[in-house]
């Protein structure tokens, strides 16, 4: 049982970061129809301009903080450009035409972010802790084994995610967002503006990248396959349904936690590399059996 | 084309032309007034341009396509013809389209809330319209936490009537408020419209394919066919009219023809006598 676990664990965490990245597609495919790309090169783009400036801020008092806030500004400033130069021109273009535009803003953000960053992997230590916890060591025979780096990832995904659900439930910006995702023309005939919620809603979805590239980055170090996290989040939106934030957390970690525990237990029988495919057949299936997904909007007929 | 003879005009619609996807014309110039705390209904058959008109004044048009390539609109002596929709409402006009379109997955309260937005966040005034609102439709506090998605097609009206009560308008446009309700809440929805213009002074410009509600409920009338304004009149001259009463209020034994069709056929009669 305690080995089990284990992989569970190691594969839920694994699944928190592709939670977080297809979160970030959903936020936006809510609010504006897009279908963003450009999410996993925000991640890396996001962890690029975090670790370099915590290197060149390494000598201030408070480098971690200081490039946070940097960095947080640098994605408000991106969705700033991205809802000016790519959205507001776009508007009432077909989808594909949205989506082709994503595609030159993921290939753009990766050139830029290593041009004006560099291209080396870069390790990136924000001091969380990195010796392994034993814990149920009553429960099961030999404890399981944490590592605590995945804990503290896991919480402060989990407070972002609940930090997200307040927002969107609680404030009135949270309520204009939903409005917009639900009907756009009403929300403007009512005087939401459209340009000013895709704007907030590109800059949530950069705050997620952010912390899913510190997540990701510390544990792997900072590096050009941060991006093709997008590849992971699509079987994520498959399963989890395009429209649903839920579905997304939920998706996210069932990936993670299959591709995991598929490679440990299927991989000895079928030969390895599961990991690689698991999650695309995962989606292939859905798609032929569930197309809206586990959590797919309920659409409700109008009365 | 003036309108009432008393009051200013708030909202003025001059000789406007709107084309669809560059190439279909819609409104061949339709001019309107609508004096302050006044309702005006704006009548027509299905397609003659009633909703083209009032999203042209909400600047709701370029979400379909469509552009208003002539003509101007002045609210309270200003053009907001190239206002975005956000700043129509905060000048004071807020649109209830063809439809409803509540929010679904907000709840009635949530729905009321979002009409709120342009407001800012003044928590103590809002709550208290949204009392207000509540006091004019009591059914919505019972329901106030239902998904607007699941509640009637009457309290859906009233859901949005009542978010755009929230934004605290000086004038209300308000398309085919009666479509798909049964007679009684239709009567009870202009009820309130009436209640709403008398008591906090929101002038009303009412799209309707409904004639004679409208028509009883209404200052004064305008009759739009294939994109222009054919008729106007106060409207209990209109209700009277014998060709209104032919050819929009069904009181006629021949077959439905349009209005223009009829001026044709008389202005013959007369070349033949
Ligand atoms: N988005 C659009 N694109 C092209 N044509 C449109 C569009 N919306 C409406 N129309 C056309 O414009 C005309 C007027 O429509 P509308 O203003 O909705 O009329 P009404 O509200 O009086 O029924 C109709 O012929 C309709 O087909
Ligand atoms: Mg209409």
């Amino acid at each position: 049982m305690g080995p089990f676990i284990e992989v569970l664990i190691a594969g839920l965490m694994a699944g928190v970061l592709y939670s977080l990245v297809a979160l970030g597609f959903v936020l936006i495919f809510k609010a504006s129809g897009v279908f963003n790309f450009a999410q996993g090169a925000m991640v890396l783009f996001a962890a690029l301009s975090f670790v370099r400036l915590m290197e060149f801020l390494q000598n201030t008092f408070a480098p971690i903080l200081l490039s946070l806030a940097i960095t947080i500004v640098i994605m408000i400033v991106l969705a700033l450009l991205v809802e000016r130069l790519v959205l507001r021109p776009l508007v009432n273009q077909p989808p594909i035409s949205l989506f082709m535009a994503t595609l030159g803003i993921a290939y753009f953000l990766d050139g830029l972010g290593q041009s004006i960053w560099g291209s080396d992997i870069y390790t990136l230590d924000v001091g969380i802790p990195k010796e392994p916890l034993l814990l149920f060591e009553s429960v099961f025979e030999d404890g399981i084994l944490v590592s605590s780096e995945d804990l503290v990832a896991a919480l402060v995904a989990g407070v972002l995610v609940a930090g997200l659900a307040v927002f969107f439930q609680r404030t009135r910006i949270g309520r204009a967002l939903r409005a917009v995702a639900d009907d756009h023309q009403a929300a403007q005939s009512v005087g939401i503006p459209l340009n000013y919620i895709w704007v907030i809603v590109w800059t949530v979805a950069g705050l997620v990248a952010l912390v899913a590239g510190i997540i990701w980055g510390s544990k792997l170090g900072v590096q050009f396959s941060l991006s093709l996290i997008a590849l992971k989040a699509l079987p994520v939106l498959i399963l989890g349904g395009f429209e649903s934030v839920l579905g997304a957390i939920i998706g996210g970690l069932i990936i993670g936690a299959g591709e995991k525990l598929s490679e440990t237990y299927l991989g000895p029988l079928i030969g390895g590399g599961i990991e690689y495919w698991f999650a695309y057949v995962l989606a292939l299936a859905f798609l032929l059996f569930r197309p809206q997904g586990l959590f797919g909007e309920v659409h409700i007929d109008r009365v | 084309m003036n309108a009432n003879d008393s009051g200013r005009i708030l909202l003025s619609v001059k000789n406007i032309e709107v084309i669809y996807d560059h190439v279909i014309l819609v409104l061949k110039g339709v001019s309107l007034d609508v004096p302050d705390g006044r309702i005006v209904a704006l009548l027509g058959a299905n397609g003659a341009g009633k909703s083209t008109t009032l999203k042209a004044i909400s600047n709701l048009l370029r979400a379909e396509r469509g552009d208003v390539t002539k003509g101007s609109i002045i609210f309270d002596d200003e053009r907001i013809d190239q206002l975005n929709p956000s700043l129509v409402v905060k000048r004071g006009i807020v649109q209830v389209m063809e439809g409803r379109h509540c929010f679904a997955h907000l709840t009635v309260e949530e729905n009321l809330l979002t009409g709120a937005f342009t407001r800012g966040a003044a928590r103590a005034s809002i709550a208290e319209d949204l009392e207000k609102v509540y006091s004019y439709f009591p059914r919505l506090k019972l329901r106030r936490s239902s998904l607007a998605g699941y509640t009637s097609g009457g309290e859906q009206q009233m859901t949005a009537v009542g978010r755009a009560l929230m934004a605290r308008p000086r004038m209300i446009l308000l398309d085919e408020p009666s479509m798909g309700l049964a007679p009684q809440i239709v009567e009870e929805i202009f009820g309130i419209v009436e209640d709403l213009n008398e008591k906090e002074k929101v002038s009303f410009l009412l799209a309707e394919q409904n004639t004679s509600v409208a028509l009883r409920h209404a200052d004064y009338g305008y009759i739009l066919e294939n994109g222009r304004v054919v008729m106007d009149g106060p409207a209990n001259d209109l209700a009277n009219n014998e060709d209104v009463k032919e050819f929009y209020l069904g009181i006629s034994t021949a077959g439905r023809k349009s209005f223009r069709d009829s001026k044709h056929y008389r202005r013959r009669k007369r070349w033949l006598a």
